[in-house]
């Protein structure tokens, strides 16, 4: 049995030798029956029993994942912004404490090194969440820069010393109400930092499942103290809120249309093609100097002027077959793109996917054909492919 | 949890179980545990001829579609209709019902180099 999808087949086939990171919350995984996986260097549940179910659940109902393996990088210092606003396609300057935004790492090309969040705790205090696999690229490719423009600050990884975990469905705030009252009221894309007893929690309300509900972040010693006493506020054993794994979290941000870096995004794609023209400040730095300008804004630019030559776009089957990464998109007998990810929607009930496709024949309602046993059709629509009602 | 020690199995998590000149091939509980839900088996019809290390057909789960490899060459004598009609058999009962495909064959001895259970599932500690 081997998995057709080439990012799957490289975990599989990590060497046993690499040490292997383990989450803070790894005794918990074990307690609740986690299938434990390698990804990104680290060992984290893919599911506790059934994806599926996993997926309907944080649906339905509420989900706890744990994200740990995901980069955090506390940037501070008196030229942070300043270095924020060079390596980061969204504009930095001007944001709030208490706020996050979503924004890429590009190569001088407009290719992206990797999606990122970046929060804003003061003017001279940040913190860039990156993709684990990413991590050792984007703390290089940061300090290379840093040394390269002379910059001045001070950037600590707290990956290993603390814990992250995502919180997500369509019952989680009113949950979180209960142990709570600022959480709730938290707009998207904001953060706020809670002293509970002697822990530190940042809590943001953000995600990547197309559902409402919050990331955490606290010290790792705490972290499996801290989620036992949250579970049992918010009723983990009544079941509102179960632990799901990368598995959902997968076919979850497939459904909200939400790119996964190594799929949809890698060093020769550039955020335009992507669809992610609104993280990308086109004119930063032109009416005011302060901003400065990011690495890859003059490839960017002239991409945006002409217009990407390929777009994503959603892909949606009849059947039972489901496209995957590296599959060809047909017009005809002719191949005109490639599949970055598919699944069998668990909330549609059909296979969907991703694909990058020639921007002429990204319109919504044109009929594509994937290499699936003889060539099925696929009609593209927009993305993303589920919005929560 | 052992595997059953009456079969053979591939380092991709494929058994194969004789009984005279039919080879009788699925997946373990192993490959079942990562892929959780099974929503789609495509094999190679009956009739179908096969070499060793071909493609015997695909199992699709909401985490991956995979490539079923038979070990041994021969022709598809038949494939489990019960699991195409209800894939959540494989999950269910990997090493029985959920059985995929069943090859005739000539020559048996490929299976003599793939692991026995003991060795199988201390590779899966």
């Amino acid at each position: 049995m081997v998995a057709k999808d080439p990012g799957d087949r490289y975990r599989a086939a990590m060497p046993e030798t690499t040490t292997l990171t383990r989450s803070p919350l790894h005794n918990f995984h074990v307690e609740h029956k986690a299938k434990i996986v390698e990804y990104a260097g680290w060992e984290l549940p893919l599911h506790y029993g059934s994806i599926g179910e996993e997926h309907l659940w944080t649906r339905s109902s509420g989900s706890i994942f744990d994200v740990s393996h995901m980069g955090r990088l506390r940037i501070s210092g008196r030229h942070a912004r300043r270095f924020l606003d060079r390596v980061c396609t969204r504009l930095v300057r001007g944001m709030q404490e208490g706020q996050c935004r979503y924004g890429l790492i590009c190569n001088e090309t407009g290719g992206c090194l990797d999606d990122v969040l970046v929060y804003c705790f003061s003017d001279d205090d940040y913190m860039v969440v990156c993709n684990g696999a990413n991590r050792e690229k984007i703390t290089t490719h940061f300090n290379r820069v840093k040394a390269d423009e002379s910059l001045v600050f001070k950037m600590v990884d707290e990956t290993e010393s603390t814990c992250m975990c995502a919180i997500q469905g369509p019952k989680v705030m009113e949950l979180l109400g209960k142990v709570s009252r600022e959480v709730p009221t938290l707009k998207r894309y904001r953060f706020t930092v809670k002293n509970v007893l002697v822990m530190k929690i940042i809590v943001s309300r953000t995600g990547y499942t197309g559902e409402d509900g919050v990331e955490v972040i606290l010290g790792a010693k705490f972290a499996r103290q801290a989620l036992g006493m949250l579970l049992k506020d918010i009723g983990v054993e009544g079941g509102v809120v179960r632990p799901a794994g990368l598995g959902a979290r997968d076919s979850l941000r497939m459904e909200a249309g939400m790119p996964l870096y190594g799929h949809e995004l890698d060093e020769q794609t550039d955020p335009i093609s992507a669809g992610l023209g609104f993280a990308v400040k086109l004119d930063k730095g032109e009416s005011d100097e302060q901003e400065g300008r990011f690495i890859g804004q003059d490839a960017l630019q002239r991409i945006a002027a002409n217009g990407p030559e390929r777009k994503l776009v959603g892909l949606k089957l009849d059947g039972r077959r489901s496209p995957r990464q590296g599959m060809s998109v047909f017009d005809g007998d002719r191949v005109v793109g490639t599949v970055t990810s598919g699944c069998p929607s668990p909330t549609l009930g059909h296979p969907i996917g991703m694909a990058y496709v020639p921007a002429e024949m990204a319109e919504v309602g044109t009929t594509v054909r994937i290499d699936l046993g003889g060539g099925t059709d696929a009609e593209i629509v927009k993305l993303p492919l589920y919005k929560r009602p | 949890m052992s595997s059953p020690a009456d079969r053979r199995y591939s380092e991709s998590h494929e058994w194969f179980l004789v009984e005279g000149d039919l080879v009788t091939i699925g997946i373990t509980t192993h490959a079942t545990d990562a892929l959780t839900d099974i929503t789609y088996v495509e094999m190679k019809s009956a009739g179908a001829t096969l070499a060793a290390g071909d493609s015997a057909g695909e199992v699709e789960s909401v985490k991956t579609t995979s490539d079923i490899y038979t070990a041994v060459a021969g022709e598809v004598a038949e494939a489990n209709t019960a699991v195409v009609d209800d894939p959540s058999l494989v999950n269910s009962d990997p090493f029985g019902e959920g059985w995929l495909v069943r090859i005739k064959t000539a020559d048996t001895t490929p299976l003599e180099s793939l692991m026995d259970a003991a060795a199988y599932d201390q590779m899966n500690g």
